[in-house]
């Protein structure tokens, strides 16, 4: 660790800082391919001693057919069910009996499941997962489907329909993406197309998505990387190749026009969303509107923030966030009115705020604010075994290289004032979905539409 | 260290075997494991100030952070008739402090890529720092102003206390959050602090001035009631120059610091069943239990385990049953919150409307099951393995250790506390479980709150006969 001097001289504010930090972050690791196609990812960090088993699956909510919306995220339940040699519920007993959690998730892209827990547990963690990974099928039945299905559409009721404006992440997808685009259902799925999901499909999605050949295995701590590739061949070398996997191509997508919504929800204060289309995942334009949703939303004095909360008072909070996906991203802004105010009056504040920033672009002492903040934040993730390693397959299906961490902080450090206000101007003034929801039988809180051409 | 138990164990179950027509070579029974690693507890360090200030000190070196937290004694259980004081005063320190206001504090911050949290609980008011390293000394400058400097203007008091007033109204939208606030105020009676809710209500929201948070401040912040955990990349000597230059001319103060609240029973009342609207609900929420123990009883291993098994794990009977065996709920789950006063025993989940009365069934049978019959000798090993071994990796981070070394201090424990918890969870025997489960658990007095459409849900609960139903106002 380099040592670093703070100083605090010829400074017009009241803190300063040094240059940007000079030690690159490095998280040194080893990769291999097994003959069946399973990528293996290996990172020591000895520091304490636990270890994180972390594997992506390529395949997510994007990849599932018409009519089987929320298909992956309900197969991810199902490996948690047991397997020929592992059957139901030694999976959990299993690791909790040698001190390790586990969990897993599904987003539109991929699907993750990781281990966790004392560097001893390692060999039952692989061993779990080649036995899910291989041997899956010969214990799958209906009544497995049947239980997940309840328990999925429990978290759905738990996040959507249970929750106060949880009805937006059914509404806004549709409105953002055409028909048919991968992005335009969401990952948890409709009630209708979950009850329709039948053990036929999970062997077909088995068959197809969780072969070796579409798995990265990420490792990561206090581990030699030798010991685990052993491992790793000794448990899943006898998987089978599974057959080449297309992956869903689109088309670049632009709203011709603001399409506006207004839905009505058992809350008692509106709440306005924009959203809007945006670069994917990992390019310079993506970096660059992180950082804008930071100087939008992300401390209390960013712009949105301060003005409709701290200096109007018309809003209890407000929140920016570049969704970056794979295929696409989506930008969003959402704010909630304090009683006795109406959604009007926040949207000429956000439309006034988007277009300040898009002509000025921000201060210096502005950026340097969110990228400092990005910077403290990827220090923040190289603390965690657990967090590394899901980073590191991430990097990894982007690019290639698991160990993107410096790359993708420079990207960051390369954004300049001028790239705020083209990223602004060329993404956030262009046509958007304008979703009010407002309380019950009161519609004339919401947002009427100023369609644009 | 770690005991060095057997790790895999014998699960009787049949099929290991390999199956009829198999092709590829699986390994067909689970890997025996190697003992599990000894814990090498960070080193923690110790030093006073001249001022009473106490300075606790865990080096990590791995990643340039450092994570600094100040906790005053008192918080939430000092509120007297105000609820929410605490956390409102807390909220108000970095609103303007020193020669910074409002904004120029959360600029700064954003600038060095700090975080600063400040925060209450029912034990203390927190403010919790985390920096790089390059920025350490202009975040502590900062940090020293907004813990001893705070300037609680009218104006910023009466703008943080319109917003925390428009937060309560949304508040009144989340089932969860109304469950809770019912549940507490239901457990616990009208003159015990945890009644009241931590956040505060519109009335005692309504009144809150400068000359009120001041005064709370002033009779809070005294150096001999705090505490500095300091984790990270630093050493002790580095730590003891950088906090005692900035915090200790922190006078001690002439004000007594208020005693706190007398501790007053909890409510105990015969299994009572209050409902909450909300029409057209998709799901109940439920809250169940009533007072629960003490961080300092010496059942607190035997309960932890008893816990974990009840409701406290994936694999737990609550969610095994509820969620794994019915599908009647994303979770369930069962928890002890301990406090220095004892908190509450709560068990919980989100179920389906139409299955919320079969939900209370199941609760009532694992609660009573626990108590009832002796537990299974595997499940207990499985469970006090969970509990064991689970420990190195509750301090990865700079934020978990101070997290840990914080609980420490809080209750008044040693720092080789946990060099002793293996050894403790593991002798926890079969029998101890059930006699704690007996003296910790009453089904026939539990505080159920059910938030859900009660138009839909009454009928079905009438019926099961648990006991008296109260509808609330939401």
């Amino acid at each position: 660790m380099m040592p670093f001097r703070v100083t605090l001289a010829l400074s017009l504010w009241a803190v300063s800082l040094p240059a940007q930090s000079p030690a690159p972050i490095r998280v040194p690791y080893t990769i291999d391919t097994l003959p069946n196609g399973l990528t293996l990812i290996v990172h020591e960090d000895h520091s304490v001693p636990v270890v994180t088993a972390y594997t992506w699956f390529h395949v997510g909510s994007a990849d599932e057919e018409p009519g089987r919306t929320g298909f992956a995220h309900l197969f991810e339940h199902l490996m948690f069910m047991g397997s020929q040699h592992a059957p139901y519920p030694q999976f959990d007993r299993l690791l909790e009996a040698a001190g390790a959690s586990n969990n897993g998730s599904t987003s539109n892209d991929r699907t993750n499941y990781y281990e966790q827990g004392p560097v001893s547990a390692l060999p039952l963690m692989l061993w779990l997962d080649a036995d899910r990974m291989g041997w899956l099928l010969p214990t799958m039945d209906s009544a497995k489907v049947d239980l997940q299905r309840d328990v999925v559409k429990n978290e759905r009721r738990q996040g959507v329909e249970n929750r106060p404006y949880g009805l937006v992440e059914d509404i806004l997808p549709g409105m953002l993406y055409p028909p048919g685009h991968p992005y335009s259902w969401t990952v948890i799925g409709s009630m209708k197309d979950l009850s329709a999901a039948s053990l036929e499909d999970v062997k077909n999605f088995f068959r197809k998505y969780y072969a070796p050949n579409n798995a990265v295995i990420v490792v990561a701590g206090d581990v030699k990387a030798a010991e685990v590739k052993a491992l790793v061949w000794k448990y899943f070398a006898d998987i089978p190749r599974g057959p080449a996997i297309s992956r869903p191509v689109v088309q670049p997508v632009m709203l011709a026009r603001d399409t506006v919504h207004i839905a009505e929800d058992r809350v008692q204060v509106p709440r306005l969303h924009y959203s809007w289309h945006s670069p994917k995942l990992g390019t310079a334009d993506d970096a660059a509107l992180d950082l804008v949703a930071y100087i939008l939303t992300g401390s209390r004095t960013s712009r949105l923030t301060r003005k409709l909360v701290y200096e109007l008072q018309i809003a209890t909070d407000a929140d920016a966030f570049q969704a970056s996906k794979r295929l696409a991203s989506d930008f969003t802004v959402t704010a909630t009115a304090r009683p006795g105010h109406a959604l009007p009056e926040l949207q000429r504040v956000i439309d006034a705020e988007l277009a300040r920033l898009a002509e000025e672009g921000p201060t210096p002492r502005e950026l340097d604010q969110a990228k400092n903040t990005t910077e403290a934040q990827f220090l923040s993730l190289l603390e965690s075994t657990n967090r590394k390693a899901n980073q590191m397959n991430s990097y990894y299906y982007q690019s290639g290289n698991p160990d993107g961490f410096q790359a993708d902080l420079d990207r960051y450090r390369a954004v300049t004032a001028d790239d705020i206000r083209r990223v602004v101007r060329s993404y956030l003034l262009a046509p958007k979905a304008v979703l009010s929801v407002v309380p019950l039988g009161k519609p004339e809180l919401g947002v009427r539409g100023r369609v644009t051409p | 260290m770690i005991a060095r138990t057997l790790v895999v164990l014998a699960i009787g179950i049949g099929g290991w075997g390999l199956g009829a027509g198999e092709l590829h070579a699986q390994v067909t029974t689970p890997p025996t494991l190697a003992p599990p690693p000894g814990l090498k507890m960070p080193a923690v360090q110790e030093a006073r100030l001249p001022n009473g200030l106490r300075l606790v000190v865990v080096p990590m070196h791995e990643v340039p952070l450092v994570q600094v937290v100040l906790s005053v004694a008192g918080g939430g259980r000092d509120d007297g008739p105000l609820a929410g004081l605490a956390t409102f005063t807390a909220g108000m320190l970095d609103k303007g402090a020193g020669s910074r206001d409002a904004n120029t504090i959360a600029e700064d911050v954003a600038y060095l890529g700090a975080t600063l949290f400040a925060g209450a609980d029912w034990n203390g008011i927190n403010i919790a720092l985390r920096v790089p390293k390059r920025s350490m000394g202009p975040a502590l400058d900062l940090m020293a102003d907004v813990a001893l400097r705070p300037a609680f203007s009218a104006a910023e008091v009466k703008r943080q206390r319109d917003l925390r007033l428009a937060n309560l109204v949304q508040q009144r939208d989340n089932p969860g959050a109304v469950a809770s606030l019912h549940y507490s105020a239901l457990v616990f009676p009208k003159n015990h602090p945890y009644h009241q809710p931590l956040g505060g209500d519109s009335a005692s929201t309504s009144p809150l001035d400068s000359a009120t948070v001041r005064t709370f401040y002033q009779r809070s912040f005294r150096p001999d009631r705090a505490t500095m955990v300091v984790t990270g990349d630093i050493t002790l000597p580095e730590a003891r120059e950088e906090i005692g230059r900035r915090f200790g001319s922190w006078p001690s103060g002439s004000v007594a610091p208020k005693g706190s609240s007398p501790a007053v029973q909890p409510s105990s009342r015969p299994t009572t069943i209050f409902l909450v609207d909300k029409p057209a609900a998709a799901q109940s929420v439920i809250r169940m239990g009533h007072r629960g123990a003490l961080r300092s009883s010496p059942d607190y291993y035997a309960l932890q385990v008893m816990n974990t098994l009840l409701g406290g794990s994936f694999s737990s009977r609550l969610n095994s049953n509820l969620r794994e065996t019915k599908g009647y709920t994303y979770g369930a789950r069962s928890s002890f919150d301990f406090q220095p006063l004892p908190g509450p025993f709560t068990a919980l989940a989100d179920v389906r409307t139409d299955v919320t009365d079969s939900s209370l069934v199941e609760f009532m049978k694992e609660l009573r099951r626990i108590r009832d019959s002796a537990v299974d000798p595997v499940e207990l090993e499985r469970t006090k393995q969970y509990l064991a071994l689970r420990v190195p990796g509750s301090f990865e981070t700079t934020g978990q250790v101070a997290g840990q070394v914080g609980t420490l201090l809080t209750f008044g424990l040693p720092f080789t506390w946990f060099d002793d918890y293996v050894r403790r969870i593991m002798a926890v025997t079969a029998e101890e479980v059930r006699r704690v489960a007996r003296q910790y658990v009453h089904p026939d007095s539990l505080t159920i709150v059910v938030v859900g459409d009660v138009q839909k849900i009454r009928p079905g609960i009438e019926r099961l006969g648990f006991g008296p139903i109260e509808v609330r106002k939401p």
